[in-house]
Parts: C-alpha cells; sequence; structure tokens
C-alpha cells in the first residue's frame, strides 16, 4: 500500500482509475507522487498536465493542478502556464503517439526552448485507448491492430529525439524497476531545464495480448527482459541492440533556462 | 483630454488589449495578422506581460490558454489556415471556460486561398468553428478606432462570460491607418473574471453560481487545485458520461451567452426610422455602405444602414424591428452569403432580402452598393 503522504496526492473520489488492471501506468503514477513527495512539493504549486490517451488521464487523479488537454498538446499548454508563472513545478505526462506523433512538433520545440518543464513519457508501444493501433514506437514486426501483418517503419528513439532537440536532462527506466523510475523523475524535477524521463510502460491489453505476452506480468518481464543499463549497452553492437531499450541517463548539462532568460529580458526592455 | 494616435487596426487592437490588460500573448507569423504579434512582443515585456512566438498556431493557442489557466488575459492572433489550426483548442477553451480573446484578420479562403487581401468567409467558422455546441461572442469593427473599443470589449466579455471571445477583422482593417483617440485609462471599464469567495478545500470548480450560469475561476497558483479537462465533466471538473452530467455540462455552455445576449449584442444604424430600404453590412465594407447610403439620401432616397457590431450573438430581434418599415433589405458581404442567411432568419419573411457577394479580394466600392440600392429604389 502507498504510504498515507502519497495517498494525500491522490483523488481518491474519483477512483475507481479507468486503467486496466496490470496497467504499467499505475507503478508511474506512484512514482511520480514518491518523487513529488521526497522533494516536498506542495500539490497547490504543481502543475501536471497531460494530453489524451490512457497516460494522460493520471492528472485527474492526482489532487494539484491539473490540465487534461488535447492530444500532443499538452506541452504547449503546460509551456503557457510555467511562462505566466515560473515559480510553479510543471511536470507534463504523455504517451508514446501523444509525445512523438501528434505531439512531435510541440515535443522538439520544448526541448530547444529549454523551458523548466519535466516531460514523463509513458511509452507502452501501443495506442492503448483508441484499440491497440500501431504507434512511431511500436517495435518492428509487432502487431497491432492497423498492422495486422507486423510493423514495418521503424520506431523512434525518444530519448535520443530529445536529446539531438536540445533537452537538458534526458534519461530512460523501464517500470520494472520503480525505484529508478522514482531516482530519474526526482533528478528531473530538480534538473533546472527541460527534462525528458521515457519510462518503458506496459499494455497487456492492447500491445501484449497481440504480441504472444498475455498477462501483465508477462508484459513487465518482456520489457525487463529487454531492458539494458548504459554501462553494459556501450560494449554491445547495434544488432546486439536493436529492439533493447536501453536505460540510463544520458544528458544532464547546465543551459540557460527559458523562462530565467524571458524575465532578465523583461529586466533588460524595463531599463531601458 | 485624451491622447491621439495613428495607427493601423492590427496595431489598435494589439494596443486595446494592453489597455485592457492582457499580459500573455502567444503566436505564430501569418499574414495579414502577424503585426498584432510584433506590437505585442515589443509591448508585452516592456509592461512586464509575457510575450511567446510557439512552434505553430495550434502552440499558440495553447500555450495563451494555458497562460490564462495561470491567471493572466491573454490573446492569440491569426489569419485563415492559421484559424482553422486553432479550432480544435479553442474547442477546449470554451468547453473548459477559459477566458481568451482570439482575432481573426480575415483573409481570402478556403485553404491558403488569397493571404493578402481581403474577405470576410469565416463569419459561420467564428459561429461554429471547432466541434462541439456552445455559445459564441464575436465582435466585428469597422474602423481603427473601433478595433481599439473592440479589443477592450472582447477582453471584458471573455473576463465576464468565462469564454473565448473573437474580433472578427478584415485585412484592410488590419492594415489601414485611421486617427484613434485613445481614452486615459480610468476612463473605460475594465472587467476582471469572478474568483472564487470559498476556501480551497470547498472550492467546487465548475459549480455555477445560479444568477449568471457561470463559474468563479481560481488561477494555478492560487492556492486552489482544480482540474481542466476537455472532456464533459461534472461540477468538480472530473470527466463525466453520465447522461444528466453531461446534458447540465452543455446546455450551460450555451445557456449562459443565451441569457445575456441582450447585454452582449451591440449594433449601430444610420438613418434607419423612416427607411424603405435598409443596407445591412459590417466590417470594412460598411464603410462603403454608409457612403452609399449617405449618397442615396441626397438623391431622396430612404435608405437606412444597420451595422452587427456582435456578429454574435446576432442582433435579429434588432433587424426585426426594422424590417417592419424597411421592406427591401440588401446584404453586400466579402463571401457568397453568410451573415445573409441570419438576416433572412432575423425578418422572417417581412422584407425581400437580395444577398450581394464579393469574392474576389476586394471591396465593395461606395459605387457599387449604389447601383444596388438603384436596382431596388
Amino acid at each position: 500500500m502507498p504510504r498515507p503522504e502519497i495517498t494525500r496526492w491522490l483523488r481518491t473520489q474519483f477512483f475507481p482509475h479507468m486503467w486496466c488492471p496490470g496497467c504499467g501506468h499505475g507503478i508511474i503514477l506512484h512514482s511520480l507522487l514518491r518523487a513529488l513527495t521526497d522533494l516536498e512539493k506542495k500539490p497547490e504549486e504543481t502543475v501536471i498536465a497531460s494530453g489524451i490517451g490512457c497516460s494522460s488521464r493520471m492528472p485527474g487523479y492526482i489532487n494539484a493542478c491539473t490540465v487534461h488537454s488535447t492530444h500532443g498538446r499538452s506541452l504547449a499548454f503546460a509551456t503557457g502556464i510555467k511562462l505566466a508563472k515560473p515559480e510553479l513545478t510543471v511536470i507534463d505526462v504523455m504517451g508514446d503517439g501523444d509525445c512523438s506523433a501528434i505531439g512531435g512538433n510541440h515535443f522538439i520545440h520544448a526541448c530547444r526552448r529549454n523551458i523548466d518543464i519535466t516531460a514523463i513519457v509513458m511509452n507502452n508501444n501501443i495506442y492503448g485507448m483508441t484499440g491497440g493501433q500501431a504507434s512511431p514506437t511500436t517495435p518492428e514486426g509487432a502487431r497491432a491492430t492497423t498492422a495486422p501483418y507486423g510493423v514495418i517503419d521503424p520506431s523512434f528513439d525518444l530519448c535520443k529525439l530529445a536529446e539531438g532537440a536540445g533537452a537538458t536532462f534526458v534519461a530512460r527506466s523501464v517500470v520494472s524497476n520503480p525505484k529508478q523510475c522514482e531516482k530519474y523523475i526526482v533528478d528531473a524535477i530538480r534538473h533546472k531545464g527541460f527534462s525528458v524521463v521515457e519510462i518503458i510502460s506496459t499494455c497487456h491489453t492492447q500491445f501484449g495480448r497481440r504480441n504472444k505476452f498475455r498477462s501483465p506480468i508477462e508484459n513487465i518481464n518482456r520489457v525487463k527482459d529487454l531492458s539494458v543499463p548504459q554501462a553494459k549497452a556501450k560494449d554491445m553492437t547495434p544488432e546486439e541492440l536493436k529492439g533493447k531499450y536501453v536505460t540510463g541517463l544520458f544528458v544532464n548539462i547546465e543551459a540557460p533556462e527559458y523562462t530565467d532568460q524571458y524575465l532578465s529580458l523583461v529586466d533588460k526592455v524595463k531599463g531601458e | 483630454m485624451p491622447d491621439v494616435a495613428f495607427w493601423q487596426g492590427n496595431q489598435a487592437i494589439a494596443q486595446g488589449a494592453l489597455a485592457a490588460g492582457c499580459m500573455f500573448f502567444a503566436g505564430y507569423p501569418i499574414t495579414p495578422s502577424s503585426d498584432i504579434m510584433e506590437e505585442m512582443a515589443k509591448e508585452l515585456p516592456a509592461a512586464g506581460g509575457r510575450f511567446i512566438q510557439m512552434e505553430d498556431e495550434i502552440a499558440s493557442i495553447a500555450a495563451a490558454i494555458g497562460g490564462s489557466i495561470a491567471g493572466l488575459k491573454s490573446m492569440t492572433a491569426s489569419s485563415g489556415p492559421g484559424i482553422s489550426l486553432k479550432q480544435e483548442n479553442l474547442g477546449l477553451a470554451y468547453m473548459a471556460e477559459i477566458p481568451l480573446v482570439l482575432v481573426n484578420v480575415m483573409r481570402g479562403g478556403p485553404s491558403t486561398g488569397v493571404p493578402t487581401k481581403i474577405s470576410q468567409m469565416d463569419v459561420m467558422q467564428a459561429r461554429w468553428g471547432c466541434h462541439g455546441d456552445h455559445g459564441t461572442i464575436a465582435y466585428s469593427p469597422s474602423s481603427v478606432q473601433e478595433c481599439y473599443e473592440i479589443a477592450i470589449k472582447a477582453f471584458n466579455a471573455a473576463e465576464r462570460y468565462r469564454q473565448p471571445v473573437i474580433i472578427l477583422s478584415d485585412e484592410v482593417l488590419g492594415h489601414m491607418r485611421e486617427k484613434v483617440f485613445v481614452p486615459p485609462a480610468g476612463s473605460y471599464a475594465v472587467k476582471e473574471r469572478k474568483k472564487p469567495g470559498v476556501k480551497p478545500e470547498k472550492f467546487v470548480p465548475y459549480l455555477a453560481e445560479p444568477e449568471d450560469d457561470i463559474p468563479p475561476m481560481a488561477s494555478f497558483g492560487d492556492g486552489y487545485r482544480w482540474h481542466v479537462t476537455g472532456l464533459a465533466h461534472n461540477d468538480f471538473g472530473f470527466p463525466s458520461a453520465k447522461e444528466e452530467e453531461v446534458e447540465k455540462n452543455i446546455t450551460r455552455l450555451v445557456r449562459k451567452i443565451d441569457r445575456f445576449r441582450d447585454d452582449i449584442v451591440e449594433y449601430d444604424t444610420y438613418e434607419v426610422d423612416d427607411a424603405d430600404i435598409l443596407v445591412v453590412s459590417y466590417g470594412t465594407v460598411a464603410r462603403s455602405s454608409i457612403t452609399a447610403v449617405k449618397e442615396a439620401r441626397k438623391r431622396g432616397l430612404k435608405v437606412g444602414h444597420f451595422r452587427p457590431v456582435t456578429l454574435w450573438p446576432f442582433p435579429d430581434k434588432e433587424i426585426y424591428q426594422i424590417s417592419k418599415k424597411a421592406k427591401t433589405i440588401i446584404v453586400p458581404e466579402l463571401n457568397c452569403g453568410q451573415m445573409v442567411l441570419e438576416v433572412d432568419r432575423a425578418v422572417h419573411g417581412r422584407a425581400k432580402v437580395i444577398k450581394k457577394g464579393l469574392v474576389n479580394g476586394e471591396v465593395f466600392m461606395p459605387e457599387e452598393i449604389s447601383s444596388f440600392i438603384q436596382e431596388v429604389a
């Protein structure tokens, strides 16, 4: 059972939640709430934004300042909120389709701007809510309702995408390692600038059952087996790493943050 | 004494917005509305406000909605395709009841159309654009002075009725320079959104007050915690698909505007009392129409002009009254017939309504309107 200081963050009056029993997203919610508790964040000064999808229903259950926005657009809403009130802690939770398909443009520009928002990408490799269609992170060869003969296009590496676009903190973990999820979320929220934590999640209902991983535990074991710590991965060949989830902290650099830059600009303009 | 300025319409909208207390603008470049964004880029940092150029049209309305959720009066502006792109999040602002001003400097369409020329093709888009039902408030300025004044009114209405308000300007007005009398601050009303009067733990974010059907709005960061969603929701702001909760949610979005229709509707009349012939037009076209009506009066014709200042809600009752006497109504507009549908609806068959459309990127000249009047005189 979660600790009382964790459940304090929940809108339990809206339970039961809408996720399938055994969904990986609950592990991420718990990791996020532990991180917020560890950091002694105040719910009334914490914003959690999301777009559309199973992942994006998370903010509804968190008793903070929450925004359940439109598909793929949550980072743009979050950017407006953060710019209006930079003192707020702003976290954005996204799914893989939400982040990298319909929201790809917003994602890369939030990375480029280096605005102090923490993006948590809950990557379950599928469009779960709409019934199991292929997403940009569905592995090649995997089956989905819109790829009944298997996916033929390469999938995105979201961490490389974030790094290339200019994010100053980029890490990946898996739901089979909740301690690491929590640690990366803590570090990402502490980080001043745009931080991305990709967490490989599971969807036995829409991904697993079409890909020979029917039960929740089989799916969690699948991502556990496919995950490779960064230290081990560096000695592996690209062929050996194909289809694997490399976990670790990939980027952690200091760079000017957007709202700081904006407020300095305001001071400069006012001084003229 | 007011100051006198010599502004373009786009600049006047930006200045009016600032006068109304706009402190957040997010935009994306597009002709012919970019001047509004450029003016805000210059003015907002100096005013301690927030300006951001976003990665696209969708993001710019999203960021503006975010700014408003965090408590700042917010605006975005666009034209043509940009407005089409913004409609998804415009719908979210209607559904979640987030105050916002959206400026549409109309250009030719559909699609890329004629970016550098005028049209009035977005009248129905303004009413219905975004999927789903909602009440609409849309103003149509007809001079640079009015661009300034309407920007203030639009913010007041957005804050008062807690929803997006549209300004339907047009390319000619946007780029035309005119003298503007800038009233001193304090000489005009500036409204603020209704804030919750209860403590945070007692706050029910979408519990509307019976007196106006509008729930008080807390800002993020003010100590209140609440949930913003585009899903149909109950009074607690939590998603709901229960019939009675969905019904209550959607009907209130429409009713909160319907019941204040008389407070919102604005129009302008010229020589309508004894008019047998009435010209109904708005925006830049109204300027040509009024010149033509003056000319016709000189020739002894009993012609009047009616100008809706709010295209939505439409001044239907008022036009109906005038149609008691005026049996011929000419409706020139820069589209293939949009507002004319509303005029036709308003008169209940009591007058003959003549549609005059123009979609070549030009404005009706006064002589053309005179010839329309001559045809029916």
